[in-house]
């Protein structure tokens, strides 16, 4: 039973680590039906943020959060106005490739400035509690009370707010609601900030929690977290929280319960399955084509 | 059909004719050496790259070779894999065909530099790997017998496995172990393997075996999995960049038994990237830089000059490799790779860095020994010596 428990209580860690980079996948297809997938990398660029400002500023937890979170949205904001804006009327396949490339500049950007793998400082008392026989780490609980929180955020954001309300209308139709007053172009931009700004703070956490961080450490978690999206129903919010934890569970239970060596496979196993019951995920409409 | 061989021959040969005049080719003895400068063990590549530099530096300012009437430089070309295998493979091929070395040192890591060693043996040129211990290096794939042009200056998984095997169960007492390894990583799959086959005979018991795959960085399943077996010890035949998140989640889970590790931990990378988490722990490697000969001694003052570093167990061997080649090179007394291939695979003794060393006979495999380090206040000390 308490082996049982310890798993979950992992599960919900990975998990909530998945579902904050899903919301950067799931918002910005949502909003321009278009996968950024330079995201992951963008994830990545999250952790060494972190690391630099724990390192050059010595900041203590928060004010390293905000600032990371800050910097990411701001570079966020940055490769869409100078590399998607561009793009807005081109074919997606243009974009998408587009976002590739962004996403290997950011990994081969990083790898030029220094190639070896960093290791984040502490920045939390790391405690560990035994309850029964279930360890629990203060890190642990703060990633996961942090990923919910952020989430339950944004849920307030998208649902009710004015500017939650346009990011949804303008994922609805993007023809009529500019003629409705809604300025498109701060709300992309606003849609952008705060899903790599999340994917930052993902980022950030991963950071912690596996403290040695390199260029590459975004390519695959970037595509588990793809993967999340897509099983929750990509573009819908909700459904990319939902797939971050399934992924997240279905693979440390896989391991838990199977030789670990069959893990990936049994977890995308499931996964497919999944896929063909529900091919729009969990969550996901299907969104009918004009002809 | 007929017509486009004809001219496409034609082409190749006048390419090869255009690309054979017009170098120095003459007065220089070119060696290729293949690192992993970028990817995910820089630090393997930087200490290769540098011993192989002051080998070379240290060969031309002592004048070069002299074979007859001919007098040759060294001339080092230093290609980057990436920490890929199908760059390794390509830059072997570069360095063979383009640059027409007389023989390749590197790569190091086992992924690559099997891939790699495939293409010097079918183009029969001299390939020295460092840091590859997987037996599989130096075998033919398909036959099982040894190649001929492979070649390795450190000792192999198997004499590794056994030698932390047996040091597991007489020096330390311990009989319960539990493996993690990375199972889409040759190195570590062979070392785990053998420790488990090794550890198993003499009358200790594995209770957990376990796995993951290159770059995950999520543990904690398995590691969760490990403590509800209990064991006595954890053997970790990870890399530098992998073992400090398996110890530090380990400890985050209430894992409080030591670990043990073979010759990938050698790194002073895994030093920093490990801190205290590290301290009491052995692993098994090819030198120990506080417990060494006359030689050792000079080559560890020149490296730290040269480059404000204390030289790994990559830069030790991969100087070795160099120095098998120079010994080589002025027993064939030819440029010629066939004629080096021969003069290397017959060298008698040579004393090395990282001790004494010959080739067995028909194999690329030296006889030598190997030492476990004990990681003690951030420093890597002599524990033990364990002869083949």
């Amino acid at each position: 039973m308490t082996y049982i428990l310890q798993q979950i209580l992992n599960a919900l860690q990975l998990g909530s680590i998945y579902a904050l980079i899903a919301l950067g996948y799931t918002m910005v297809y949502g909003i321009l039906t278009m996968i950024n997938f330079a995201h992951g990398d963008l994830f990545m660029v999250g952790a060494f943020f972190c690391f630099l400002i724990a390192v050059y500023l010595q900041l203590p937890f928060l004010p390293t959060l905000m600032l990371t979170m800050f910097g990411v949205a701001c570079l966020g904001v940055l490769i869409e106005r100078m590399a998607y804006k561009p793009l807005r009327a081109a074919p997606r396949v243009s974009a998408i490739i587009t976002a590739l490339g962004v996403g290997l500049f950011l990994e081969n950007f990083t790898l030029a400035l220094s190639p070896y793998p960093k290791n984040i400082p502490p920045l939390l008392a790391d405690k560990t509690w035994m309850i029964g026989s279930v360890t629990i780490s203060s890190l642990q609980i703060i990633i996961i009370a942090l990923s919910v929180s952020l989430m339950l955020i944004l849920d307030f954001i998208v649902q009710r707010t004015k500017a939650g309300m346009a990011m949804r209308a303008i994922s609805w139709d993007k023809t009529i609601v500019p003629l409705m007053g809604v300025p498109v172009n701060k709300i992309i931009s606003l849609t952008f900030a705060i899903g790599t700004g999340l994917g930052g703070a993902a980022g950030m956490m991963y950071g912690l929690a596996y403290p040695v961080i390199d260029p590459y450490m975004g390519i695959m978690v970037g595509w588990k977290a793809f993967i999340s999206a897509v099983v929750g129903g990509i573009g819908n919010v909700r459904g990319a929280m939902i797939g971050g934890f399934i992924l997240g569970t279905v693979e440390i239970l896989v391991a838990a319960f199977f030789p670990s060596t069959y893990r990936d496979f049994v977890a995308f196993t499931l996964l497919l399955i999944l896929l063909i019951f529900r091919p729009y995920g969990i969550l996901g409409r299907p969104s009918p084509q004009k002809v | 059909m007929k017509k486009p061989t004809a001219l496409f021959s034609l082409l190749s040969i006048m390419f090869f004719l255009l690309s054979g005049c017009g170098s120095d080719d003459a007065t220089k003895i070119r060696i290729g050496l293949i690192a992993e400068l970028t990817g995910d063990m820089p630090a393997v590549g930087a200490s290769c790259k540098n011993a192989a530099e002051m080998a070379v530096k240290e060969i031309n300012a002592a004048g070069g070779f002299q074979f007859g009437e001919n007098k040759y430089a060294v001339e080092l070309i230093v290609e980057d894999n990436a920490g890929k295998a199908d760059q390794s493979v390509s830059a072997a091929q570069k360095l063979i065909t383009q640059k027409k070395v007389v023989a390749i040192v590197g790569p190091n890591a086992s992924r690559y530099a099997i891939p790699a060693s495939e293409i010097a043996e079918t183009n029969k040129v001299v390939l020295i790997t460092p840091w590859s211990t997987a037996p599989k290096t130096t075998l033919d794939s398909k036959t099982g017998a040894p190649k001929s042009y492979v070649f390795r200056s450190c000792f192999i998984d198997p004499f590794q496995g056994q030698v932390l095997a047996k040091f597991a169960l007489n020096n330390l007492k311990l009989n319960r172990a539990a493996v993690l390894y990375d199972v889409a990583s040759e190195y570590n799959k062979g070392i785990a393997e053998i420790f488990k086959e090794v550890f198993e005979k003499n009358g200790g018991k594995v209770v957990a075996f376990e796995t993951y795959t290159t770059n995950d960085k999520d543990f904690s399943s398995q590691l969760t999995k490990i403590k509800k077996a209990t064991p006595q010890f954890i053997f970790l035949p990870n890399y530098y960049s992998e073992v400090p998140l398996q110890i530090q989640q380990a400890k985050r889970l209430g894992i409080n038994v030591p670990f043990l590790g073979s010759d990938s931990w050698g790194s002073e990378e895994l030093l920093k990237l490990c801190g205290k988490d590290c301290d009491g722990f052995y692993f098994s490697t090819h030198y120990a830089v506080d417990a060494s000969t006359e030689v050792t001694k000079r080559f560890i003052q020149n490296y730290t000059k040269a480059f404000g570093a204390t030289p790994d167990d990559v830069a030790a061997l991969t100087y070795d490799s160099f120095g098998l080649l120079w010994q080589a090179l002025n027993t064939a007394g030819v440029k010629d790779r066939q004629a080096l291939r021969d003069a290397l695979a017959k060298i008698p003794k040579y004393e090395g860095v990282t001790g004494t060393m010959q080739f067995q006979e028909g194999s690329g495999d030296p006889i030598k020994s190997a030492v476990i380090l004990k990681i003690k206040d951030g420093k890597f000390t002599w524990f033990a010596n364990a002869k083949p």
